[in-house]
């Protein structure tokens, strides 16, 4: 197969009594290409991260079938919130976990050492690798992840909600680092969020989800009204600034941008732009 | 300061402290896992179990490391599978298949009552119960356990530390973790004689509790863990000997002494303002 994951009529749910289980997710396609950068958008509870977890291999579907490029190594970084960050590892410890051993021993190479400091100097958080991996902020600590990914060989980065309790300069850096990676390397990016102005907004292809796939495509043809209203539940307006697509709440929170708003230019959609002054 | 020195010159006091270090290092190193993972409940049921096997051993005239051996590895894998499905929790799991071990073991030996004396030992520890063929056997375990640790040292951290960020990965986890609960038994196995199952798990958190207290990266840890059961091992067998004790007793004292004392250090260096990584 071509592509690094595909998922044929997916339908997922959690176990309980059969009529008090929860469908999680139905009838979902999705294909992740090599190289792709991928958003997948929706509200709280409509499916994104059963759906990551499929992809990754941590969940099995319930029917429909979730297909691996063999041998695909994926790097996860997965919600702040579930990591244990009281355990005892080093920054160089996590970046080099993913990593086959150089050698039959516990200890790092000097080789390993040299390439862990040269990736964590890239991802711009130099010198770190002795530092507790509890004692860095959330970005630096999501670098550390994506430092793992990059070391052990990753073709697919799989993020789920990467920027949820992050400040706006962070977010920021993190959108950079993600398109660096996916051009400079080849990682394919597959990320979860319900950040639409911040995150998906700057991707080149959405899959909006609640339950089911309501659309996928690029910004322009999934940040519309009716499918963020058929997706998130509520009326929403899209409007154009900057060059970005601008998602607001309800016809009438909008007014005040409405003399800068216009009609969304398809091709004006690149991740490597990350965030214009608004 | 020659009656420091007295009992080495018996061959049953060399025999039992050689046991006391090696088992008490292999706890440590094993601890590591038992602690971080959570497992703490396990190490003390498989003690339960380990003897059961070992009070059906005797009655049908089975040695001990066969009998206690082969049930041990076989409870520790069946509470591993049967908690991955998730339908119970492994504490429920533990909480049935240990303690039915070892109420076999003590209908077994209700009813047919043979051995009881050695049985004794196995559950409160002897100095007079190791033998030279003991020392022989947790040497062999002791070595088999250190070479399995560090020939799968990162994939073991990766799957500790993060199971479902490794398996997307592509490390096999549900080996690893049946690879844990092996490791685990064959340490309660080599640990009992001269602890006692009943104080098993004492030597399994105690080490790598007190190592945790004064660093914060994995491999010191596992290290450091490992060289304080080791050496609570050895001084606990000494105090047993010159305080007429029972080696468990000792040994757990002593090693909640270090534990008590690692904790004040930690306190002490917690309360400096900028304190320095470990």
């Amino acid at each position: 197969m071509s592509a690094l994951v595909e998922l044929a009529g997916v339908v997922h749910r959690y176990p309980g009594a059969p009529a008090a289980a929860v469908t999680v997710l139905e009838d979902v396609d999705l294909i992740v290409e090599p190289g792709a950068f991928t958003g997948i958008v929706g509200p709280s509870g409509s499916g994104k991260t059963t759906l990551l977890r499929l992809v990754t291999g941590a969940l099995e579907p319930v029917a429909g079938s979730v297909a691996r490029r063999e041998g695909l190594r994926i790097g996860y970084v997965p919600q702040v919130e579930t990591v244990d960050w009281s355990f005892p590892v080093s920054v160089g410890e996590v970046a080099l976990m993913g990593r086959p051993p150089a050698h039959r021993w516990p200890w790092s190479t000097p080789a390993e050492k040299r390439a862990v400091a040269d990736v964590l100097q890239r991802l711009g958080i130099p010198g770190l690798e002795r530092r507790h991996i509890g004692d860095l902020s959330g970005g630096q600590q999501q670098r550390v992840f994506v430092a793992r990914a990059l070391l052990s060989g990753a073709e697919l980065l799989v993020l789920d909600e990467p920027t949820s309790g992050v400040d706006v300069r962070t977010r920021h850096d993190l959108l950079h680092l993600l398109a660096d990676v996916n051009r400079t390397d080849g990682m394919a990016v597959l990320l979860s969020t319900h950040d639409l102005n911040g995150l998906a907004a700057h991707l080149p292809h959405l899959v909006a989800l609640n339950r089911r796939v309501i659309a996928a495509g690029p910004p322009s043809e999934v940040f519309v009204p009716s499918v963020l209203e058929a997706t998130f539940g509520a009326p929403m307006e899209v409007l154009v600034h900057g060059g970005l697509p601008l998602v607001v709440d309800g016809p009438g929170s909008a007014h005040p941008l409405h003399t800068h708003a216009h009609a969304l230019p398809p091709h004006d959609l690149d991740p490597t732009r990350a965030e214009r002054p608004r | 300061m020659s009656g420091f020195w007295e009992p080495f010159g018996f061959e049953f006091f060399r025999n039992g402290l050689t046991v006391a270090v090696l088992a008490g290092a292999l706890c440590g190193l094993v601890g590591t896992f038992v602690v971080l993972r959570g497992m703490s409940y396990l190490g003390h049921g498989l003690s339960h179990a380990v003897f059961g096997g070992a009070a059906l051993g005797s009655v049908v005239g089975v040695g001990y490391y066969v009998a206690a051996g082969v049930w041990g590895l076989a409870s520790a894998l069946v509470i591993g599978r049967v908690a991955r499905r998730g339908v119970l929790r492994a504490d429920a799991v533990i909480g049935v298949v240990t303690t039915a071990s070892f109420a076999a073991g003590v209908a077994a030996l209700s009813r047919w009552g043979q051995a009881r004396r050695g049985l004794d030992a196995v559950l409160f520890g002897s100095i007079l119960g190791v033998s030279r063929a003991d020392v022989i056997a947790v040497g062999i375990i002791a070595v088999g356990v250190v070479v399995v640790v560090a020939a799968t040292y990162r994939a073991l951290l990766f799957a500790t530390f993060d199971p479902e960020v490794a398996r997307a990965a592509g490390a096999r986890v549900d080996r690893l973790d049946d690879l844990t609960m092996v490791l685990l038994a064959l340490a309660v196995l080599g640990t009992m004689r001269v602890i006692g199952a009943v104080l098993v798990s004492a030597a399994l958190v105690v080490p790598a509790a007190t190592t945790r207290l004064l660093t914060d990266r994995f491999g010191p840890m596992l290290v450091g863990s490992t060289i304080v059961g080791a050496l609570v091992g050895g001084l606990g067998m000494l105090a047993s000997y010159h305080l007429d004790v029972p080696p468990g007793a000792a040994i757990t004292l002593l090693g909640a002494a270090v534990f008590v004392g690692a904790t004040v250090a930690r306190s002490v260096a917690d309360s400096r303002p900028n304190r320095p990584q470990t």
